[in-house]
């Protein structure tokens, strides 16, 4: 299977595990991702706030190169990146808007390219059996609260799953032999925009979220968003001083427990990078590193 | 050359706003035939009629065109304005200047010109009219009540009372309906059984009436006063003659399955009567869930049976029967809650709907009136309601107002703290609509007398937390997030219709509303008529009601039913199609397209150079006949007319509006 691919800027920054797990899962599931050639900015945290065509030329840009590349489907592993694509390739659908568009990055779009969440492409794309012929070390007894954030799933109109109770992801985990537990903050905001403007404000919907998390048994949560992941992961010591309750829980990029259950090292999927301790929960790995390509 | 006048209507302002109805008056009197023409504020007024019928004598009109509203609204009227003065009534045509221009067309002088091409074309269509003479047809005086819920058992005992006998259809196997299900009714707190069920025994010892349960009606053919409707009576497997409810069978049946009547909460046999008070009291086997019907094991009710009724061969019945009216009162279905994921709907046992609630609280019901909550059987201390769930949201499809719901919220936080004196109810609410009578007083006492707590604000979510539910929202009064800890929430479903209303719909030829629910033919001066005419409406297939207004409405359905039967005869459509037989080929093309079966071929016998010749034309039924043009829409040879909107007719409007 062959995708393009829309890394976005965190698979080599804030969410670096993010960029090395997707990859390395990637190679061990036999799918051929295709980096769309000089890619730019989607524009996802500010863009949309100043300047609607500024907001969706960005992400055309990218899809108008993509066209170009030959490329139908673009997994995009960052969840703001996605529902940035997605916006813009529903807004170029409309023809004005596109002229508009094509006036500004001066390329031509016809709308061949779609923008797909990684999480849907591994979740919808694969056969369960794909994914599960590929685990060497399910994940028997691990207990993950699978948290999609908000920008996967609303608004609605540009939803992968439900905007209020997704499966996607809780299915995926299961096929990893991994026990998804029900919880009720799935689609809850990590508070991920005011995590600089205001800090506190922030640190306090984070803590929310972890805490019913833990509260609902969960061992870890797993995300498919860098945003989210960077507020609870760095941000769980200070939630747990507003909480007043030890919380302890790793978050993982699904791609990462994806990783872990097809027996790769915690060094090549990045779980070593974490600032809360993900590594005890992810045993030794049975299978040595894929190759590079 | 005929004598024509024109009337030019101002409907108050309705019109004459974006018309001017003086200047089309006046551009009116040059057209061909036209030999007076006016214009006058309301001509559908008695002043109007007679200023009218003035003008016929005086200017000895031979027909006029009266240029006004839709000819909907007041065709008769004018019709029988013409009658008055001794002109045929078919001698009329309306146009419309009202929906068609004024209403549509903001600038005075489009709809002006408008106005003026519409009216030259009723004018070139006068023109062609010929008198047309209605004949009569008899009429069945046997009314069918479908739906045996409290408006079709209201109808059906008015209809009764009439004196006209009267078939009381149900699906289910027993009358009631939803209000057998519900605990108490608002604003009086009487007992909802108490006040149905003599209702239901009634309906069933009238001579007037047949109940037929557990049937369905499948087609729907002939025309008012003649419905021939075929009904399929599903097998119940128990010989109804032969049983006398003394209960045996399902005592001794040894399958258990979740009661539908008791919203799942409960249990019941799989030969089961759905309630104690059930009529007809006779059961009836549940064939997906019977030992024997399934696999030929068991028969214990068959060997326990006194009287020999239970009957493992039957088969279904379907019976065609000749009916003048139909009542239709199928009522609603409760909102499918599980569409709000938000509210963990389906998902956590104790988020509950309105009609579970009020099972939990019938003394009759699976918990003996107790309410307990499902999950675990705890006294709740905390509840939550939530009004408007599947009501006034666009998001979920369901833009209208349920109109039953803010009441029986209000009344089931009342019987919680009467059941329950230490608990507590919270109400959240968009608005509160109390305005039937005695209706707010009922409200208020809710909330000074039972210390309901009502908060204005939609729930955002609510989730299992232990074992209470978290339910999270917003205080809009406050402007603040509000968070409860509740025992049980109490969602306030909404009203959906009956998931095959649009099937039914279709089998009696009427119409209904992007929802499903049936449309009335005017919903002002006609809310019971449907524009099929001999169907009427009562009760909440047409939209949300509660009980008095369902019982309001079959009352006046049971009136309007009752007066059809009381006539000796109808008065049958006079535009009617009719065949030029020396133009008809016989292609029977319009026989297969006639929706009402109203027309065959026949053979005829013609002179032809001296010898006789046979040969096949069609024949319309003038009686089944409803007007409806799609013959001579589908006839090659132009043969087929329908009188008032013949091909003349039609071709003179077309020509008058290209030839100005």
């Amino acid at each position: 299977m062959r995708y393009g691919l829309y890394p976005g800027c965190s698979a080599s920054g804030t969410g670096i595990e993010y960029g090395m797990s997707t990859k390395a899962v990637a190679r061990r599931l036999g799918i051929e991702l295709v980096e769309i050639p000089d890619w730019n900015c989607c524009g996802a945290s500010s863009a949309h706030n100043r300047d609607h065509l500024l907001s969706i030329a960005l992400p055309a840009r990218n899809l108008a190169l993509a066209e170009q590349a030959g490329l139908t489907d673009i997994a995009i592993p960052c969840a703001a990146c996605y529902q940035r694509m997605k916006a813009s390739e529903r807004a170029v659908a409309d023809a004005a808007e596109r002229r508009d568009v094509a006036e500004v990055i001066e390329m031509d779009i016809k709308g061949t390219a779609k923008a797909r969440s990684l999480l849907e492409v591994f979740a919808n794309d694969l056969e369960p059996e794909t994914i599960q012929k590929s685990v060497v070390k399910p994940l028997k007894g691990l207990k993950v609260a699978c948290y999609y954030g908000c920008l996967l799933v609303k608004p609605a109109e540009l939803a992968i799953d439900s905007p209020e109770n997704p499966m996607m992801m809780d299915r995926l985990i299961a096929n990893l032999g991994a026990t998804p537990v029900d919880w009720a903050y799935k689609t809850e905001c990590c508070g991920g925009s005011l995590a600089i403007t205001r800090a506190h404000a922030a640190v306090g919907m984070t803590a929310q979220v972890l805490k019913y998390a833990k509260l609902a048994g969960a061992d870890c949560i797993a995300t498919p968003c860098p945003l989210c992941t960077s507020n609870l992961d760095m941000r769980q010591k200070e939630a747990e001083k507003v909480l007043g309750m030890e919380l302890g829980l790793p978050i993982y990029y699904f791609t990462e427990l994806m990783g872990a259950a097809f027996g790769l090292p915690a060094e090549e999927l990045g779980i070593n990078r974490h600032f809360t301790e993900a590594t005890a929960l992810i045993k030794k790995p049975v299978a040595p590193a894929p190759a590079e390509r | 050359m005929k004598r024509i006048g024109v009337f030019v209507c101002h409907c108050g302002t309705n019109i004459a706003n974006t018309v001017d109805c003086a200047n089309v008056a006046e551009v009116a009197k040059d057209f061909p035939g036209v030999v007076y023409s006016c214009d006058y504020k309301y001509m559908c007024s008695e002043p109007g009629q007679v200023m009218i019928q003035e003008a016929i004598r005086e200017h000895n009109l031979d027909g006029y065109v009266v240029a006004a509203c839709s000819p909907r609204m007041h065709e008769p009227t004018f019709r029988k304005c013409a009658e008055r003065a001794g002109m045929n009534p078919y001698m009329v045509e309306q146009v419309n200047i009202r929906e068609q221009c004024s209403w549509v067309h903001a600038d005075k002088t489009k709809g002006t010109g408008k106005s003026i091409d519409i009216t030259r074309m009723g004018v070139a269509k006068v023109a062609q009219n010929e008198p047309l003479f209605s004949t009569t047809i008899p009429v069945t005086k046997r009314a069918l009540v479908i739906g045996a819920g409290i408006a079709g058992i209201q109808a059906a005992i008015d209809i009764a009372d009439a004196g006209y006998p009267v078939t009381l259809l149900d699906r289910e196997h027993s009358m009631g309906g939803k209000m057998a299900q519900v605990d108490k009714t608002f604003p009086t707190l009487d007992c909802s059984a108490c006040i149905l069920t003599p209702k239901m025994v009634e309906a069933a010892q009238h001579p007037n009436i047949e109940i037929v349960t557990y049937a369905e009606v499948e087609a729907v053919d002939g025309f008012v006063g003649n419905f021939d409707v075929t009904i399929r009576k599903k097998a119940r497997y128990v010989d109804v003659n032969k049983c006398t409810g003394c209960g045996l069978c399902s005592e001794k049946c040894p399958k258990k399955v979740a009661s539908e009547f008791e919203m799942n909460l409960g249990t019941r046999k799989a030969i089961y009567v759905p309630f104690p008070q059930a009529v007809p009291n006779k059961p009836v086997i549940d064939a997906k869930n019977c030992r024997f019907l399934l696999d030929g094991k068991c028969g214990v009710c068959k060997k326990v049976c006194p009287t020999g009724a239970v009957d493992y061969e039957q088969k279904d019945e379907v019976i065609v029967e000749r009916f003048g009216s139909i009542v239709v009162a199928t009522g609603f279905e409760q909102f499918d809650i599980s569409k709000y994921e938000e509210y963990g709907a389906g998902r956590i046992p104790d988020v509950i709907t309105g009609l579970h609630l009020e099972r939990l609280m019938n003394a009759s019901g699976p918990t003996m009136g107790k309410i307990k909550r499902p999950s675990d059987g705890k006294v709740p201390e905390k509840i939550v309601f939530i009004k408007c769930v599947g009501s006034r949201d666009e998001a979920k499809g369901r833009p209208y107002c349920s109109r039953a719901c803010c009441m029986y919220v209000a009344k089931h936080a009342t019987l919680i703290k009467e059941k329950i004196p230490t608990s507590k109810s919270y109400i959240f609410y968009m608005d509160v609509r109390t305005a039937g009578k005695n209706y707010e007083e009922f409200y208020a006492r809710t909330q000074n007398e039972y210390d309901a707590q009502y908060i204005r604000g939609r729930v955002s979510k609510i989730f299992q937390v232990g074992d209470k539910l978290i339910v999270r929202g917003e205080d809009s009064l406050l402007g603040r997030p509000v968070e409860i800890e509740a025992d049980l929430v109490v969602l306030a479903a909404g009203m959906d219709p009956q998931q095959d209303a649009k099937d039914l719909a279709r089998t009696l030829g009427i119409s209904y509303d992007q929802h499903g629910w049936f449309t009335e033919a005017h919903p002002k001066l006609r809310p019971v008529e449907t524009h099929t005419a001999g169907i009427f409406l009562a009760g909440a297939c047409q939209g949300p009601k509660d009980i008095p207004d369902s019982v309001a409405q079959a009352s006046a359905a049971a009136v309007k039913a009752a007066g059809l039967l009381s006539k000796k005869e109808l008065t049958a459509e006079a535009q009617t199609a009719g065949c030029n037989e020396a133009y008809c080929s016989g292609c029977g093309l319009c026989v297969a397209i006639c929706p009402y079966k109203a027309i065959e071929l026949k053979r005829i016998s013609e002179r032809v150079h001296g010898g006789t010749r046979e040969r096949q034309v069609s024949s319309v039924n003038q009686g089944l006949c409803q007007g409806c043009g799609a013959c001579s829409v589908a006839c090659p040879s132009s043969a087929m007319n329908l009188k008032g909107f013949s091909n003349d007719q039609i071709l003179a409007e077309v020509d008058a509006l290209c030839q100005r």
